[in-house]
């Protein structure tokens, strides 16, 4: 008869199966009160979405997914990525759900998680972070700069023959600058995005 | 909060007017100037991060929106800040609804601000986007009274996009899904108004960079939309509504197989134009597909109103619309 294995759980520990739930870590992640636990899934956000027809899941999908705890399969969609943060969902929603808000988190814990990796839409955080990397080191973003970083590392091919054209049509027309500007307060800048960054929290 | 006389509107141009949406920083001042508005910049603003950063980093994105609040708030004797740019306005006035709805993040904030010797109360200021200064202050009456040379049989497309009546914090807009402010103030500078139902619906914002198709496809429906309609030129309030538009409207022509040929323009243009601004100082020129042949259209004489179309006598009795009223 094989032996089984049977340890007790210490009473000083946290019991680990009480665990804080996906549902309530997305709703901490937002600030103030998002409203997703009042989600009737009637699908007024889907059937609004501009994006909708190329979501892997659609938002009311994916808030059902949130709502059974599937983690993996939420930060994995590339639903967060294709919201292109348009509101027609907030403003049709029965429930006031605040469900930009809550896309934009569930971005936010995807890159977090390493889960945006093996999502289908895995480039788009890099667009963010080439874009934030220009405004936290000028104080101004750089449209030339984004393009070059993003474009040249990520899509050798159609795609930056696409921008560079466009590029080069901007400059024609005076729209795009070839250096960025920075701004004059930049260390104060910096000092408070640290700060910031420390403090970390999303109340 | 309408500024008194004296009082200048605080002025947020956003990175986008420094360069790619030149044309609208150009019309905005120059249209400013004949109707005696005074913007005063705010000194050493930052980018607002667009929505890129609240995707990345959440305090540090509400951090770098709400130092360009700060330094509104204590720059000037002003109490508004008024955005041209249809993203930096939501942003500016996301935080600053966000921190008096929720005192911990305002706390939070403000520490980080601290950093830099910097502090911001919540709704010490009023954040505008430029359409509203010209509806609500300015006026329709206004406007339509200094106008030099009407834009009669102008087919106008008027294009809200997302940002400036969706959420509407600040409760402004008649309606998230069909505002009407930009309709009445094209009329008002004699311009022929089309109807345009895709009028709030997505550019796609920054789309084109994640999945061009989906973003061309979204581009496609606004150009096809306003196109059905009729559409000389389509009316726009937001660079990043203008350059989606007007810069990829050759790559969905390529995509598609279709032949749009559609001038995507300020509104600020607009009003210019009517008001007898030359168009160099306009900022005309800087779009990708032409105004030219457009422009060239505009009427002299003020068309004949429409008749009336008699029902047949058959027809059964039909509800009758009541006159259109501005605002
Ligand atoms: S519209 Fe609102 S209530 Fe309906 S499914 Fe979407 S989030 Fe839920
Ligand atoms: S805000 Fe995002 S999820 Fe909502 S309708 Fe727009 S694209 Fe879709």
């Amino acid at each position: 008869m094989p032996s089984t294995n049977v340890t007790t759980i210490p009473t000083d520990q946290p019991d680990p199966f009480v665990t804080r739930s996906f549902l309530e870590e997305v709703v901490d992640a937002v600030p103030g009160d998002p409203r997703l636990t009042a989600c009737l899934q009637c699908g007024t956000c889907g059937g609004s979405c501009p994006s909708g027809p190329d979501m892997e899941h659609t938002p009311r999908q994916l808030f059902a997914m949130i709502n059974a705890g599937m983690r993996a399969e939420v930060l994995r969609s590339n639903t967060p990525w294709y919201c292109v943060s348009c509101y027609f969902c907030m403003a049709r929603c029965p429930q006031k759900v605040q469900i930009t808000d809550i896309m934009y988190a569930l971005k936010r814990k995807a890159i977090e998680d390493g889960e945006s990796r093996s999502s289908s839409a895995a480039d788009a955080p890099k667009f963010s972070e080439a874009f934030v990397n220009f405004v936290e080191n000028y104080g101004r973003s750089f449209e030339l700069g984004v393009a070059a970083r993003f474009h040249f590392v990520q899509h050798p091919g159609e795609a930056l023959k696409m921008a560079t054209s466009i590029g080069i049509g901007m400059m024609r027309k005076g729209r795009m600058d070839l250096t960025p500007t920075r701004i004059k307060g930049v260390k104060q800048l910096q000092t408070i995005l640290d700060r910031a960054r420390e403090l970390g929290g999303t109340a | 909060m309408k500024p008194s006389n004296e009082e200048p509107y605080g002025y947020y141009p956003g990175c986008s007017l420094e360069k790619n949406a030149l044309a609208y920083n150009e019309s905005t001042s120059a249209v400013a100037n004949v109707l005696g508005l005074k913007f005063e910049e705010v000194a050493d603003w930052n980018c607002c991060g667009a929505s890129e950063y609240l995707a990345l980093d959440i305090l540090p994105a509400y951090a770098l929106i709400s130092r360009n609040l700060a330094l509104a708030a204590s720059s000037s004797g002003s109490h508004s800040l008024v955005a041209p740019c249809s993203a930096c306005f939501l942003n500016l006035s996301k935080v600053d609804h966000q921190m008096a709805e929720v005192p911990a993040l305002a706390s939070q904030v403000n520490e980080a601000l601290a950093a830099g010797g910097l502090s911001y109360q919540p709704g010490s200021i009023t954040i505008r986007h430029l359409l509203d200064v010209f509806v609500n202050d300015v006026g329709f009456d206004r406007i339509s009274s200094l106008v030099t040379h009407p834009l009669y049989e102008l087919r106008v497309a008027p294009y809200y996009g997302c940002l400036i009546s969706r959420p509407d914090y600040e409760g402004v807009y008649d309606s998230p899904e069909y505002p009407t402010g930009l309709d009445h103030l094209m009329t008002a500078l004699g311009a022929e108004v089309v109807d345009f139902p895709l009028k709030t619906h997505c550019c796609g914002g920054h789309m084109t960079q994640i999945s061009e198709p989906v973003a061309l496809e979204l581009i496609r429906r606004l150009l096809q939309n306003a196109h059905e309609y009729d559409a000389d030129v389509i009316a726009t309030l937001c660079p990043m509504c203008q350059l989606n538009l007007d810069v990829y409207q050759e790559h969905v022509n390529h995509a598609f197989g279709t032949n749009y040929h559609i001038p995507i323009l300020y509104f600020t243009q607009l009003i210019g134009l009517a008001l007898g601004i030359r168009a160099k100082e306009l900022g005309f020129g800087r779009e990708f597909v032409s105004a030219k042949r457009a422009l060239a259209k505009i009427g002299k004489a003020r068309p004949a109103p429409k008749k009336k179309r008699k029902p047949s006598k058959e027809a059964l009795p039909m509800p009758q619309a009541t006159e259109v009223e501005y605002r």
